[in-house]
């Protein structure tokens, strides 16, 4: 078993199906929806967190690809500008899985991507808007 | 060596000769544990601070020089954010909370604050083109009633940094008891049921709370200002050092402030930072430091103090804040706080910092080598600020409602 989380782009047209569900029932995932944006007549956005064997994962990120549906690995979505980062730490209490974190010794702010479920809450809570989602 | 005291020009010296020994705040706590107050008083001439975070009282003046025709500017917009003009005709006040016109604001809660004064005055300090518009209503001697035109930073005749309070000694840790829901302040997001405690200070290495009593601070010391070099010009607004100190004299509450002022031509944006607080507004992260002269044993001391020596009282930031009422819920060390989760109540709460230590780390060494190269004189005070003994309290707004005048 493996989890690999996914950000999921659905094209207007796509919006009234049941993408998602089919692939998980076709290549029998457990799935969790970390964070879901669909609204009507828009491009819909999902970051699902996707279970089973890894094959299957793959074959069904393949099928949902030949739908139309645009996969991207999450690891890219939720990105700092190090530069503009101060290592205040006004993010630390906010993030809810402990991606930022402050280093007790050197009391610098570290940004673990592998950890991150890019729901953005940090984005607009950081003070110098060094977090940004880019979709 | 110097014996002690020493003097102001002795140090001034051994800086000028390449011989002067400085330390941070934070190296200066070891110093003094191991040699004691007498020994470090010795041993050390300049103890450095630094501090670096949001400080809502700070702003800038800018000269941006007569245009042909020439204006009495009576409204002014930079980068559409308002900025004081009530003064001769083409100098400009840009404070650093207000924010963008048109910008939403909490009409959608928690707003945004995208830009601002603060930003305003980072795009300055980097360089950037910066977009001026302008209204007057004219007069003979500036006919000139309208201006739209870029500016930037080396246009202008002067721009200087202007902050009516900065460096607070010491602060409050915010907490929410009340609310149901996370709370959205300028000390970041409180969270639900005494889910977080904010705080904001840099403790051991922040200015006032190496020199509680302003023994060297005072009118007329050079600081460091936003990578530059400014000047303290006078106690900062709200200056209330007659409050509780603990049995070193190390103030439990706010305590004192500066108002400090420098050449923003001068600034470095790493220093400067325009910032925005999700639910209440814009504001502006500002670089402080200071360089503290140890003339003698006292000052070794105080320069001596540790996280462990600093508390900060607990506050209420969902009710008991705002309506000014209740009491603390405790008071709490910055050793306490830096671990990263203090005890309420009974219950472990997760803090969380919004002052940047590792960049007031940054600072203080940044002073320390320019001590050392003799690129940074110490100062003795034009005049001192009001301390401990100076009867100088903090008072509430006396209100007086309008139309009741006359009935006591």
């Amino acid at each position: 078993m493996a989890e690999s989380r996914v950000v999921l782009h659905f094209p207007k047209d796509l919006l009234d199906q049941p993408v998602t569900s089919t692939a998980i029932r076709r290549y029998d995932l457990g799935f969790n929806i970390l964070r879901a944006d669909i609204t009507q007549d828009q491009e819909g956005l999902m970051v699902l967190g996707l279970v089973g064997e890894p094959a299957n994962i793959e074959g069904a990120i393949e099928w949902m690809r030949e739908q139309g549906v645009r996969v991207q690995p999450l690891e890219q979505d939720v990105v700092r500008d190090d530069e503009r980062c101060t290592d205040c730490g006004a993010c630390i209490v906010v993030c809810p899985t402990g991606a930022l974190a402050m280093d007790a010794a050197t009391r610098e702010v570290s940004f673990d991507a592998e950890q991150c479920v890019a729901c953005g809450i940090c984005v607009p809570v950081c003070p110098p808007r060094a977090m940004s989602i880019s979709f | 060596m110097i014996p002690l005291p020493k003097s102001y020009d002795e140090i001034n010296e051994k800086i000028r000769k390449g011989e002067v020994v400085v330390v941070t705040a934070e190296e200066m706590v070891d110093v003094v544990a191991e040699l004691g107050p007498a020994g470090a008083a010795e041993k050390i001439d300049v103890v450095t601070t630094g501090t670096f975070g949001p400080m809502c009282s700070s702003g800038a003046f800018l000269n941006i020089g007569h245009s042909t025709p020439r204006m009495k500017i009576t409204k002014a917009w930079l980068n559409d954010v308002p900025a004081y003009a009530g003064l001769a005709a083409v100098d400009l006040y840009i404070g650093a909370t207000e924010v963008a016109e048109g910008d939403p604001l909490n009409r959608s809660h928690p707003g945004r604050f995208s830009y601002g004064g603060g930003h305003v005055i980072e795009d300055l300090v980097a360089g950037k083109d910066v977009r001026l518009r302008a209204e007057a209503y004219g007069t003979d001697c500036y006919p000139r009633r309208e201006l739209d035109t870029w500016i930037s930073i080396a246009d202008l005749n002067e721009a200087y940094m202007l902050n009516p309070r900065n460096g607070y000694q010491n602060y409050n840790v915010a907490v929410n008891v009340y609310a149901d829901r996370d709370i959205y302040t300028y000390m970041g997001v409180v969270k639900r049921d005494l889910g977080s405690a904010n705080y904001c200070s840099a403790g051991q290495l922040s200015p006032l709370l190496n020199d509680p009593y302003y023994r060297t601070i005072g009118i007329g010391t050079r600081i460091f200002l936003g990578g530059a070099q400014g000047y303290v010009y006078w106690q900062g607004t709200q200056h209330d050092p007659t409050g509780g100190r603990n049995e070193r004299g190390v103030p439990t509450g706010g305590s004192g402030t500066l108002a400090t002022v420098g050449d923003l031509k001068q600034m470095n944006p790493r220093y400067v930072v325009g910032v925005s607080m999700l639910g209440y507004g814009v504001s502006l992260a500002v670089g402080l430091g200071t360089a503290i002269p140890v003339l003698d044993e006292e000052i070794a001391f105080q320069t001596g103090v540790s996280d462990a020596d600093i508390t900060a009282p607990i506050i209420d930031y969902s009710r008991n804040y705002g309506l000014n009422e209740g009491e603390p819920l405790g008071d709490v060390s910055y050793a306490a706080l830096k671990t990263g989760s203090i005890e309420i109540e009974g219950r472990q709460v997760p803090t969380t910092p919004l002052s940047s230590y590792v960049r007031a780390k940054e600072i203080a060494e940044k002073l320390k080598e320019q001590v050392v190269a003799g690129e940074f004189l110490l100062t003795e005070p034009v005049a001192p600020l009001p301390s401990a003994d100076s009867g100088q309290g903090f008072k509430p707004l006396k209100y007086r409602p309008v139309g009741e005048e006359g009935c006591e």
